[in-house]
């Protein structure tokens, strides 16, 4: 069942973003007032939550795994790596996407708005945390540091979530539900929306298990290096 | 925990007071980087920019990363882990006692760039004075924070290098919240809710510090 599951994960995620394009772009008709523009509706809200919430959530969770003794696992700290690795990504593809509807909506396609700026940081945060991963040998070591430093950087999450209801700039805030929990888009926009999130969500799924195995192979890669090395040794201590 | 803390805090200011490295060249540099702020503007705008605060905090950032690195180099001199670990002190002392000393260092560095700020990039001294409560507490966060990312980047390669890669984002709420209550001293205005922020992210770094400097002891 667990390995069907893992063989449809990649036909689904095409399936699904392949009807979030036809949907999007063809289906949903373009906005009142931001005409074509608001499809970007159909990508960025979904990037966003997978970058700020679904993969930075999975890297502070499996770090926080890593870090209490009876749960802690090699499993806990490779997906903690992947979950980074690939937030890094969304949260590339959230400002760029940000940026290409800020330039027509703002007039410039960078502003000092509060969520923006936190949104860089967090991006800022996760190079850090590879660069902190490439910086120690030691797997223990790398494994230990790497996940007190996303813990650390966690807390910038919940900062990026309140900003637009802090600071009040550019960015708009909650665009899907209104503070009472009603919709603000029906319809087939509603529909689309949904399903974009679903299939930016496994996409994410997909490639954290490409990025994990990855892990796999090269730590297995790795260990046969070692393994060829001490062999080589033994040799040439017996000639 | 606090008596470690205090002895901890007290071998590390005593290497301090010794070696004069915090005298002779971290104040200098600040002192340095604050008059090429003023140089950057140019000599008319530096002597009434509304920048000046920013300016202040951008400096005080440069100099807490070298203070960091300071701090962090006493605990690579050969045979302190061994002693500590030998010891059998608590990572949580010795987390609070480094924050209390890197703070006290911190505190002196930024009365001696307040002093200036003042003279160089012309702030109001009433105002500046109004200032000093924020920036206690927001060089007791960052030398909590520090310590923290100090003891992150110790022994992994390139631990000077890594370390601003790692602890400028982190600190940038701090410089803003830093920033802002500054400005509002100066303009007369109310900092209280600037001074919250910085009060939230000080507990939040003891309070992770405790927590997790055990571990980063246990590599």
């Amino acid at each position: 069942m667990k390995q069907l599951a893992q063989r449809l994960l990649g036909p689904v995620t095409l399936v699904s973003m392949a009807l979030t394009v036809w949907l999007g772009l063809v289906v949903t008709p373009p906005d009142k007032v931001q005409g074509d523009l608001a499809r970007l509706v159909y990508v960025h809200p979904a990037v966003a939550w997978v970058a700020l919430y679904l993969s930075f959530g999975t890297a502070t969770i499996a770090s926080v795994l890593y870090l209490w003794p009876r749960t802690r696992s090699v499993v806990a700290d490779r997906v903690a790596h992947s979950a980074m690795e690939v937030s890094l990504v969304f949260i590339a593809l959230t400002l760029i996407t940000g940026s290409i509807w800020g330039r027509p909506t703002w007039g410039v396609w960078w502003a000092w708005d509060a969520r923006l700026t936190s949104t860089a940081i967090l991006g800022l945060l996760a190079v850090g945390y590879l660069a902190l991963r490439r910086a120690n040998d030691d797997p223990t070591l790398r494994a230990k540091r790497s996940a007190v430093f996303a813990v650390l950087s966690a807390i910038n999450v919940p900062i990026i979530h309140f900003s637009v209801l802090w600071w009040k700039t550019l960015h708009q805030g909650a665009t899907v539900f209104t503070a009472n929990r009603s919709l603000l888009i029906h319809g087939i926009m509603a529909w689309t929306l949904l399903l974009s999130f679903v299939a930016f969500s496994l996409a994410y799924a997909w490639l954290v298990r490409a990025r994990y195995r990855l892990e796999v192979a090269r730590e297995r890669l790795d260990n046969e290096a070692i393994t060829e090395a001490i062999a080589a040794r033994v040799l040439e201590g017996r000639s | 925990m606090i008596a470690t803390a205090w002895l901890v805090a007290g071998k590390d200011l005593r290497i301090e007071w010794r070696s004069r490295v915090l005298a002779w060249q971290v104040v200098p540099f600040g002192v340095m980087a604050l008059v090429l702020s003023g140089l950057a503007l140019g000599p008319t705008r530096a002597g009434h920019s509304s920048a000046a605060p920013g300016l202040f905090y951008l400096v005080v950032l440069l100099v807490t990363l070298l203070a960091i690195n300071r701090s962090q180099a006493i605990e690579r001199t050969p045979g302190t882990r061994a002693s500590v670990a030998t010891l059998g002190l608590d990572p949580a002392g010795v987390f609070l006692g480094k924050t209390i000393a890197l703070a006290v260092e911190l505190w002196v560095i930024g009365a001696v760039l307040l002093a200036g700020t003042v003279l160089f990039l012309h702030t109001a001294l009433a105002g500046s004075l109004t200032a000093v409560p924020s920036l206690v507490l927001t060089l007791g966060a960052l030398a909590a924070a520090g310590t923290l990312y100090g003891a992150l980047t110790g022994e992994g390669a390139g631990p000077a290098t890594l370390l601003p890669v790692l602890a400028l984002p982190a600190f940038a709420p701090l410089l803003i919240a830093g920033e802002r209550a500054f400005s509002a001293a100066l303009a007369g205005g109310s900092p209280w809710e600037w001074w919250v922020i910085t009060l939230v992210a000080l507990v939040a770094y003891l309070a992770i510090g405790v927590l997790l400097y055990g571990v980063l002891e246990e590599s």
